[in-house]
């Protein structure tokens, strides 16, 4: 199966690892991988922030650059939810017809790395190895949006020597919200100060999720707090084998 | 000095509400520790028994799926349902006034009051009529209002506002409302402080303050949650019993309600007598509920309700969100305050920090609408979108979105002229540039790289300058990697 990588501009800058991990992963499953070098951004942090017309012009960048993909996988729940529930919104908000079909084509194509693994690839044991406690976050996006559900859960448990270890009060936000964590920074705080919490109580060595900005918030606060628990993105759990560890 | 103040719990700091915008009013509640237990105990209670409740019924979906089909139709023929509502109600002997904002609601209430010659209210269901601001035009034109909902009560006594749509007095715990009562409430309950905190014996205390003033007074104001246009009823919808009394023992009542609250038929009543008590309190069905139609002389037992009956219907900003496409559903809202007990950052700030009647995710896109986004714009910026809100409504209001919405309204009044050289604007400009120019974006990477390399420990850093300041207040932020994946991937596909 040939699979276009979405890496989404964030993991792009900040989290390379994360993308190796998903290339190795999917290659490792007998997939295709290749990647468009015209990609950047979904454009999430526009429209959340209300920067809608600015946006549109992120939205046709993305149209354009993937119109002709097969299937496209981004390791980014929020980036995910932004293309299926926001572009048409935002399609719609330009009063742009041809747009609007050009995003009802291409959003079916597009999946969340544990949704594909999931669902297209109807896999759950996907050959990792992790001697590690973890404890999984899910990321509101996941739950809410995309309605993923134990997707993440599934996988995780069939990864031979890890330790799943669940988190206490798992549906709720820790507090990032984009911009939401600069702007209302004492509120975010207060929100991540609960989940830091529930993440330290489980004794896990590694939090992961499906979303590096919640692993970003998360992992900030507790190096913040030198916990020692570290964040690791699910791919990078995933991509790990007996023959090397992913990072 | 506040009421808050005056307390003698040593926990208690005060004041509550300080600051223009949500921000600093957080600010604020954040460092109330006693209110972040309150908070935290109150809504974990409220939210386990609105699980249980709504996980039972087989329908719960379907239901909320009604709940939204009925707002939906109603609203879009709302003109029609409001003059039927009128028709009926006068039909019955009752009198139906409009009021366009707060100011006429104010004139046209208070006239009605003075007419009848009071001197005192007792009110019940109180979110409207704060919304328009009556008590204190009452009380500046000689009327004395008494609020009878217990935690109504409350909240009046220590000179507050609500902080929770259906638990107004939600941020105070017992010991505090035992101080306000000896303090506030003179009575043999409260005489030589002999109080004590606890629940029946603050109950009955109040009870034998609230039982003098629903005998002594002839005028009741409500708001209403429900009014069935084909039938000309008004619904009352309460857990004390405290509203029944407002509205079988005084002479004349008078009803405030909100446009959107009207119901074509008697029959939609039996979703939304569902979808209430299960999202709002938690309970399977609600304990008082009073609908009445039409004057005593309608009674079907000769002697029972009003001599007098008045509705008046307020818009107050109202009929232009239901002119905005992606607001409109907004109306739908019943004031269950579900979306509240679920949310994250309610659950941290109180409800003061919203500096309205209508507070969390609902008064986070209502206010700003019903107010101005010069005066309440930041109160779309009160959430992370985690969507929590969304999936509890019992009427499916898209709240995210419609926060997304109005950002996007702030945002576009802040890039006229001279305004768009504000920071956010600018920096926001700058990205798009990059994000449409991978080349420029790979540039900026390793300027970035560069930059940080004095401030970068371990691959961390740990102070961002401002306007990112917000973060490193608690949060380390990840150094940029030396190399980007798009920069892997081309060594990548150069070695192969």
């Amino acid at each position: 199966m040939k699979v276009s990588l979405f890496i989404t501009c964030f993991n792009d800058a900040l989290f390379p690892q994360t993308g190796q991990a998903v290339v190795r992963l999917l290659e490792r499953l007998g997939c295709e991988v290749e990647f468009r070098a015209a990609q950047t951004c979904c454009g999430q942090m526009h429209n959340n922030s209300g920067y809608q017309p600015e946006a549109v012009d992120l939205v046709r960048r993305f149209v354009e650059v993937f119109q002709d993909a097969e299937i496209i996988v981004a390791p980014s729940t929020s980036c995910t939810a932004m293309i299926r529930h926001q572009y048409p919104r935002l399609a719609h908000f330009a009063q742009d017809g041809a747009l609007e079909r050009d995003v009802a084509k291409i959003t079916p194509k597009v999946f969340e790395l544990s949704e594909f693994l999931t669902d297209v690839l109807e896999l759950e044991d996907v050959g990792a190895y992790f001697p590690h406690r973890v404890t999984y976050h899910a990321s509101c996006n996941s739950l809410r949006a995309l309605k993923l559900g134990d997707r993440a859960l599934r996988l995780l448990k069939a990864v031979k020597g890890l330790d799943l270890v669940e988190l206490q009060r798992p549906e709720e936000c820790c507090g990032f919200g984009g911009t939401f964590a600069v702007k209302n920074a004492e509120t975010s705080t207060a929100m991540l100060a609960d989940k830091m919490r529930h993440v330290v109580e489980t004794g896990a060595e590694v939090c992961t999720a499906g979303d590096n900005s919640c692993l970003m918030h998360i992992g900030g606060g507790l190096s913040r707090l030198r916990t020692g628990v570290r964040t690791l993105h699910l791919a990078e759990i995933l991509a790990s084998t007996e023959a090397g560890m992913s990072s | 000095m506040s009421a808050r103040e005056t307390m003698t719990s040593p926990i208690a700091t005060g004041p509550i509400t300080t600051g223009k915008t949500f921000t600093d009013r957080a600010h604020i509640s954040l460092r109330d520790t006693q209110l972040r237990r309150n908070l935290a105990k109150a809504t974990s209670t409220i939210r386990a028994k609105t699980a249980k409740v709504t996980a039972e019924l087989p329908d719960w979906e379907a239901l909320r799926d009604a709940g939204r089909a009925i707002k939906r139709e109603t609203l879009a023929h709302l003109d029609e349902h409001l003059l039927a509502l009128e028709a009926s109600i006068t039909r019955q002997g009752g009198h139906v006034h409009w009021a366009r904002d707060a100011a006429e609601a104010r004139e046209i209430i208070v006239g009605l009051a003075k007419s009848y010659g009071a001197d005192q209210v007792i009110k019940i269901k109180s979110m409207t009529t704060d919304e328009v601001e009556l008590n204190p035009a009452l009380s500046a034109a000689g009327v004395t209002p008494y609020e009878t909902d217990l935690a109504d009560m409350i909240v009046q006594m220590a000179g507050e506002k609500p902080s929770h749509l259906l638990v107004p007095a939600i941020h105070k715990n017992r010991a505090e409302i035992r101080d306000l009562f000896v303090n506030e409430m003179p009575g043999e309950d409260t005489a030589d402080g002999a109080l004590p905190p606890d629940p029946d014996a603050l109950t009955k205390a109040a009870r034998s303050y609230l039982r003098s003033k629903f005998l002594e007074t002839k005028v009741a104001i409500s708001g209403a949650n429900f009014a069935v246009a084909e039938t000309g009823s008004v619904v009352v919808v309460e857990s004390e019993g405290n509203g029944r009394m407002c509205l079988t023992l005084p002479d004349v009542m008078i009803s405030i309600m909100g446009i959107e609250k009207v119901l074509p038929k008697w029959e939609h009543l039996e979703v939304f007598l569902q979808l209430l008590p299960r999202a709002s309190t938690g309970e399977r069905m609600n304990p008082y509920t009073s609908i009445w139609s039409g004057d005593r002389a309608q009674a079907l037992n000769p002697g029972d309700g009003p001599r007098a009956l008045h509705l008046v219907l307020l818009d107050n900003g109202r009929s232009k969100i239901l002119a905005d496409e992606v607001a409109r559903d907004t109306l739908h809202c019943i004031r269950c305050s579900r979306c509240l007990n679920v949310c994250p950052v309610y659950q941290r700030t109180g409800g003061h920090a919203y500096d309205s009647m209508y507070q969390g995710p609902i008064g986070a896109i209502l206010t700003p609408q019903l107010e101005g986004l010069d005066k309440a714009g930041s109160l779309p910026y009160a959430s992370s979108l985690c969507g929590a809100c969304q999936e509890a409504c019992p009427v499916r209001i898209p709240i995210p979105d419609i926060l997304i919405h109005l950002r996007g309204q702030v945002v576009r009044a802040h890039q006229k002229g001279l305004s768009a050289l504000n920071g956010e604007n600018l920096a926001m400009q700058g990205a798009k540039a990059l994000f449409e120019h991978p080349q420029l974006m790979a540039l900026a990477l390793a300027a970035g790289r560069i930059g940080q390399a004095p401030l970068a420990r371990d691959g961390r850093l740990a102070h961002l300058p401002p306007p990112l300041s917000g973060w490193s207040l608690s949060r380390d932020f990840p150094a940029l990697p030396a190399q980007s994946f798009r920069d892997w991937w081309r060594t990548r596909e150069t070695k192969t």
